[in-house]
């Protein structure tokens, strides 16, 4: 009886006596939520256009944090270093189109998804050859990031911190959705990257060129992969220890379904803030760190009722 | 010429169904465990421990995720978690019946992973590829948790790590830091090769055909009488049991003592680059594929300075991984079935030697 209260009841009424604490956590999941949601936008963007379940994206996220604080710690001003980090996520697009997904048409899944894992085994080194492998601090304010944090007071209930950088976070992670819809749906290549993601062949005998269209799509990926990892080199350090983090985002996508971008943003917050939530409220009972483990159980207590995501356009494969 | 089966003649139903039908197979297996056995006496004591000791217990766990991925085709990225499974509870085994014979505790470990692979593997019936892999993943994320947090793992040790005892095998040291190269070296050489050959006739009998044809087309099967149910958690369990032996070997025959992160995400990936490299579906190739992910980077980690490129120990680590990731990318477009493929194609050629086809 006990542990039935400790489970089912007790966490509750604390959620009740601390709302001011509730809403913290709340925040926190969210803002996490964000930047998961932020990887599985990248990962959504490859697969829709090109059906490979692009395992590098949290590496390159970390390669695009890098190099801007790379840059600017060899003394590059900071908004020159933003456009050549840019340039370096465009050229590693073109490269990883050349040499990789080129060759590599028309292979079975599990081939494309090994050879992205090669990649973030390749990018993991040159990484660490290039910049070293320790943490580095994000150059938050030369960027223009705001860095303060407002309380707001909850009458007698205490009161709520938001890190403005945070909010930043949440306004640009919007902004770049409403970006990329647009981009998808209003212009010219945005089209030919839906017929892309549609049928490959049929793309191709209406005149577009994937492999046009495959560099374009990796670019666009590099430049997410580029916001998150400001966004998240801002909360924590720049390190490579985000690329574990950045396995979180098959347990969003799963949520969300492989194909859709709304579906990425509200299954990165659904796990963000139930992580978060589940960890400080449950956590307790069984020793704490479950926020390891819990978004995979999320996902697959999830799998068993809605296998194709929230968003997801098509039935998966059932057997 | 030199590898044709032309003149071998099968007189009985036996003979028909040996494992290695044709002699040239048969003689060059004997060369290579002869090879194997008289190993010791050329290599220093740092080739056996840290070669030749983890090459061999690699080589058995990629075979065991072969069996789920390669021959049943069910994607894991939970290799590392079942081995650490294996690891663990041989742990408990040994310090709970120290009277037993730990070769014994280190077979029986198998069987707790195979438990814990079949109950990760229950999604595996309605659900295949991606998603199965998210749920492997969370067997991986939900098991390295229990080892860290369940103290009970590793008795309460303060470091939470968990160290080998000494044991003995017929009045020789086995285990633990006292047991010399030689010795460890023999025992698993001898384990891994009784059960590569145990699993070589179970993949060509009743069950190892079931996980293929289930591989395949799953409905196909199914319609010819295969259950997949049986199927899938037989390859589950199997695999699991392989994976459990082989990361029981790992800590007990060559690290000596380990903690919860050497049964990180990152030994699943490398067991998965050395079945996909060495080409899924193929026994030999398990051998080839941990040769290379596990040799690779010691060669160049050596070779490197010796050649004369001047670099920091650190740098040598870090281009050794370019090396591989690049090295990867390269294999997976030239051969995307792995080097046990290239094996093939060099079988085929010796076949026909001098002449370029038959």
């Amino acid at each position: 009886m006990d542990m039935l209260y400790n489970i089912l009841i007790d966490p509750f009424v604390q959620m009740v006596d601390a709302p001011d604490f509730l809403i913290q956590v709340v925040w926190e999941g969210f803002v996490a939520g964000v930047l998961y949601a932020l990887i599985a936008l990248g990962f959504v963007l490859i697969y829709k256009a090109s059906g490979v379940f692009n395992f590098a994206q949290g590496i390159m996220v970390v390669f695009a944090g890098l190099s801007l604080v790379g840059l600017h710690q060899k003394g590059v001003p900071a908004w020159l270093a933003l456009i050549l980090a840019i340039g370096i996520m465009a050229i590693l697009a073109v490269c990883i189109e050349k040499f990789v997904m080129r060759p590599l048409v028309g292979q079975p899944d599990i081939i494309l998804l090994m050879a992205t894992i090669g990649m973030t085994y390749f990018l993991i080194g040159l990484g660490e050859v290039i910049f070293g492998g320790e943490p580095k601090q994000m150059i938050t304010s030369e960027l223009g990031l705001p860095t303060g944090s407002t309380a707001f007071e909850m009458g007698e209930r205490g009161l709520v911190i938001l890190q403005h950088i945070d909010i930043a976070a949440a306004v640009i992670a919007l902004l770049m959705v409403g970006g990329l819809a647009v981009f998808f749906n209003r212009t010219r290549i945005g089209r030919a990257l839906r017929a892309v993601a549609d049928d490959h062949t049929a793309a191709l005998s209406v005149g577009i060129s994937l492999n046009q269209i495959w560099a374009i799509v990796w670019f666009a990926a590099g430049i997410v992969a580029l916001a998150t990892g400001i966004m998240w080199g801002a909360r924590s350090d720049v390190s490579f220890a985000l690329e574990i983090v950045a396995l979180k985002a098959l347990p969003v996508l799963i949520l969300g379904g492989f194909t859709s971008i709304p579906g990425a943003i509200i299954g990165g917050l659904i796990i963000g803030i139930g992580e978060k939530v589940g960890e400080i409220y449950w956590g307790g009972l069984v020793g704490g760190g479950i926020e390891s483990w819990l978004a995979y159980v999320i996902a697959l207590v999830f799998l068993l009722f809605r296998p194709q995501g929230l968003f997801g356009e098509k039935i998966i494969e059932r057997i | 010429m030199f590898y044709r089966e032309a003149g071998q003649y099968k007189t009985t139903y036996a003979a028909d169904q040996q494992i290695f039908p044709i002699r040239q197979d048969r003689i060059g297996i004997g060369v290579i465990l002869v090879l194997a056995l008289l190993l010791p006496l050329v290599a220093s004591e740092f080739m056996l421990s840290a070669i030749a000791i983890p090459f061999l217990i690699l080589a058995l766990a990629t075979i065991g995720l072969n069996i789920l991925t390669g021959y049943a085709g069910q994607l894991s990225l939970g290799t590392g978690a079942f081995m650490g499974v294996g690891a663990y509870s041989c742990y408990k085994l040994v310090t709970i019946f120290p009277e037993v014979n730990v070769i014994v505790h280190i077979l029986l470990s198998g069987v707790f992973a195979a438990a814990a692979g079949v109950v990760f593997g229950l999604p595996s019936l309605r659900i295949k590829g991606l998603y199965l892999a998210v749920t492997t993943l969370a067997a991986q994320f939900f098991l390295e948790w229990c080892f860290i947090r369940i103290s009970w793992l590793y008795n309460y040790n303060a470091s939470g790590a968990i160290e080998v005892p000494g044991r003995e095998f017929f009045g020789t040291l086995i285990t633990g830091p006292a047991a010399g190269g030689t010795t460890r070296y023999y025992v698993v050489l001898a384990i891994v090769v009784v059960m590569t050959l145990l699993i070589k006739n179970l993949i060509r009998g009743r069950i190892g055909r079931q996980w293929m044809m289930i591989r395949d087309m799953d409905i196909a099967a199914e319609l010819m009488g295969v259950r997949p149910l049986v199927a899938k958690l037989s390859a589950f369990a199997v695999s699991s049991y392989v994976c459990g032996v082989a990361g029981a070997m790992f800590v007990f025959f060559y690290l000596g003592a380990s903690e919860p992160a050497v049964f990180s995400i990152t030994l699943s990936f490398q067991v998965l680059f050395m079945a996909i490299i060495g080409g899924l579906g193929s026994l030999v190739g398990s051998f080839f594929g941990a040769a290379f992910i596990w040799i690779l980077p010691i060669l160049l980690r050596v070779g490197l300075p010796a050649l004369g490129v001047d670099i920091a120990a650190e740098t040598v680590f870090q281009v050794a991984q370019m090396v591989i990731g690049a090295l990867i990318i390269f294999f997976l477009i030239v051969e995307p079935h792995g080097l046990a493929r290239l094996w093939a194609i060099g079988k085929e050629k010796l076949r026909v030697w001098p002449f370029p086809y038959a």
